[in-house]
């Protein structure tokens, strides 16, 4: 962002500094900034103040912009029938554990294809990259038999969070852009250790890991958003009441359930994303452009 | 005689001190050891990538030709392809699929790439608007639907959609209730979700356009929509052919905008898609095997799709 001011964009910076083009420039922010807060923020209002309506307003004529008579047992009514404590834990805990699992995993299995080279690396590094050519819903099913009966162990892992983890750790993407980090650590470094006695364990935890924390920065932040956003695998593997996510236990309440109770549910179940996103929301934002679309 | 085949022991030669172990042997020794590490290290990947990925990409094929009854698996050829076939509602999912698939890419990929090339020309409030347009997308997806669903899309009047539209004085619309406007408004909603990404992802490639660029086109006479077509086009080209690859791809998955804001098929099958086929017959009509057939030919037509566009764009270099 700081060299914004020397790189130009399609108009220049001068044009926009006098007459007519600073006219333009600040009517069409102005607009555009309106805009964007009324698609945007207007329909999370929308949501939020909804919820707080009691059914009749809801189906008012037209609608009200504030509730005549806020309701918050909206909420506090969502949070019991639903059990939303229990619904937010669950989503946390597969979040969390999928997060682990994959830092852990696909970081030893990016520097072993990085650094260490096994003999056949390439050929499993680019059996992984094939998976990336696969359309998740395709698999859904084989993937849904596969859980129900692992092979082999023929064991379920169905209500068992493993089955939102393990393949969690399955994700090309994560070892591609590890990997491709890795990468570029000099190897230099790596010798360098190597020469000091470190093993290769020890220089993955010393001497690669500290230098790669934006990358595993962006590879948590993708892990932690994938597990709270996904809806049909944990529809399937997780069908319990007392194992599903909250966004599965949203839809299973919401034939039942009057329209303003649901929406409250569904602010409460955005409400964690919201302030994740608004805490991590820099790398967030780079950690998306540094997805490897950038050439 | 030995020690000179090996690079680097060169020096050893001529001084009188015994060599403790073969070097040979020391390297072989070493580079196992190194291989063993390596595959230590990656064998917890490679075994969930053996099982939930490698594994039922296999047996998805397999899967395909069989039925199992009653616990029992025979080899039935291509009858469950045959029975997916002639599903009456497998050519109405393909249709309202494809149509979904164009209206996406009609909304989400003009307007994004619009947005990007505004936003980038904005010297203030860069941050806000870029927060703004990514904050969708954070949302859990059954979260935003339910929020269409129960409160923009409401047919009556008290909807938020129809009373703006009300307000301007247009005519109101069923949104959902109506088979005509099932897709556009499903189009609308996901594009709502989805398209800050591919904003964000635009703008980065926008700041990569070298300055000198513009600065040459504008010293040619070129206005600004001349800039555009051949400075910011030309340049983002790349990004631009690549998502709309990766777009299609993943619009064609379309499963929980029907399955919430349609109850899944809408009326008269306007909001089937084909993987919500899938999961009707894998999970409502016992029939994985014909599920996982839709499945084969669902990744047979992405793929082909996918070598097609890939291909084509090649060509065009």
């Amino acid at each position: 962002m700081a060299h914004q001011s020397e790189t130009r964009s399609l108009v220049s910076f001068a044009q926009l500094q006098r007459g007519r083009g600073k006219v333009i420039y600040w009517t069409l922010l102005t607009v555009v900034v309106i805009a964007f807060t009324l698609v945007f923020i207007g329909p999370l209002y929308w949501m939020i103040t909804g919820a707080l309506k009691s059914s009749p307003e809801l189906a008012q004529t037209p609608p009200t912009l504030w509730p005549a008579d806020p309701q918050p047992a909206n909420y506090s009514d969502a949070w019991e029938r639903l059990d939303l404590a229990k619904l937010l834990f669950n989503t946390f805990y597969y979040a969390v554990g999928a997060l682990v699992f994959q830092l852990v995993l696909d970081t030893a299995a990016a520097y072993a294809l990085s650094k260490l080279r096994p003999k056949l690396g390439n050929l499993i590094l680019g059996m992984m990259l094939a998976t990336l050519m696969i359309p998740a819903m395709v698999l859904i099913i084989p993937q849904y038999v596969t859980v129900i009966d692992l092979p082999i162990l023929h064991i379920s892992l169905i209500d068992s969070p493993f089955s939102i983890w393990l393949p969690a750790v399955a994700n090309a993407f994560n070892i591609f852009l590890l990997k491709r980090f890795f990468d570029s650590i000099p190897e230099d470094l790596m010798s360098a250790a190597r020469m000091d006695g470190a093993g290769s364990m020890r220089t993955l935890w010393s001497i690669v890991l500290p230098i790669s924390r934006p990358i595993l920065g962006v590879v948590s932040i993708f892990a932690v958003t994938a597990v709270w956003k996904d809806f049909l695998w944990p529809k399937l593997v997780m069908p319990s009441p007392e194992t599903r996510t909250i966004s599965v236990g949203i839809y299973a309440f919401s034939g039942g359930t009057p329209q303003n109770v649901v929406v409250a549910a569904a602010v409460i179940a955005a409400i964690p994303t919201i302030v994740f996103f608004l805490i991590f929301q820099r790398s967030i934002m780079s950690g998306l452009t540094a997805g490897g679309l950038k050439e | 005689m030995a020690i000179a085949t090996v690079p680097g022991a060169g020096i050893d030669v001529g001084s009188q001190a015994p060599v403790p172990v073969d070097p040979r042997r020391a390297r072989r020794n070493r580079r196992i050891k190194d291989n063993l590490t390596g595959y230590a290290f990656l064998i917890g990947a490679v075994i969930c990538f053996a099982f939930f990925s490698w594994y039922p990409m296999i047996r998805g094929v397999v899967m395909s030709f069989q039925r199992t009854r009653a616990g029992e698996t025979t080899w039935v050829g291509w009858a469950n392809y045959e029975r997916i076939i002639n599903d009456p509602s497998f050519w109405t999912a393909w249709q309202n699929t494809l149509y979904f698939t164009v209206l996406a890419l009609v909304a989400g990929y003009a307007i994004p790439f619009f947005l990007a090339v505004l936003l980038n020309e904005f010297r203030h409030a860069k941050g806000y608007l870029r927060i703004l347009i990514y904050l969708p997308v954070m949302l859990p997806p059954a979260s935003a639907l339910f929020l269409f669903k129960y409160l923009a899309y409401d047919p009556s009047d008290a909807g938020l959609f129809n009373s703006i539209l009300k307000g301007l004085g247009l005519p109101t619309s069923q949104w959902m209730q109506s088979t005509d406007m099932t897709m556009p408004a499903m189009v609308l909603a996901s594009t709502w979700m989805n398209m800050g990404g591919a904003v964000l992802i635009y703008l980065a490639s926008l700041q990569n356009i070298p300055g000198e660029l513009y600065e040459a086109a504008e010293l040619d006479g070129a206005g600004l929509w001349r800039r555009i077509t051949n400075v910011t086009i030309p340049q983002t080209r790349l990004i631009l052919s690549l998502m709309a690859m990766l777009q299609v791809v993943a619009t064609m998955q379309l499963f929980i905008e029907p399955l919430i804001l349609a109850n899944g098929a809408g009326s008269e099958d306007s909001a089937t898609s084909v993987v919500y086929l899938i999961y009707q017959h894998g999970f409502f009509q016992n029939d994985l095997n014909g599920a996982a057939a839709l499945g084969v030919i669902m990744l047979v037509a992405l793929i082909g799709f996918s070598a097609v566009y890939a291909r084509l764009n090649a060509q065009q270099d």
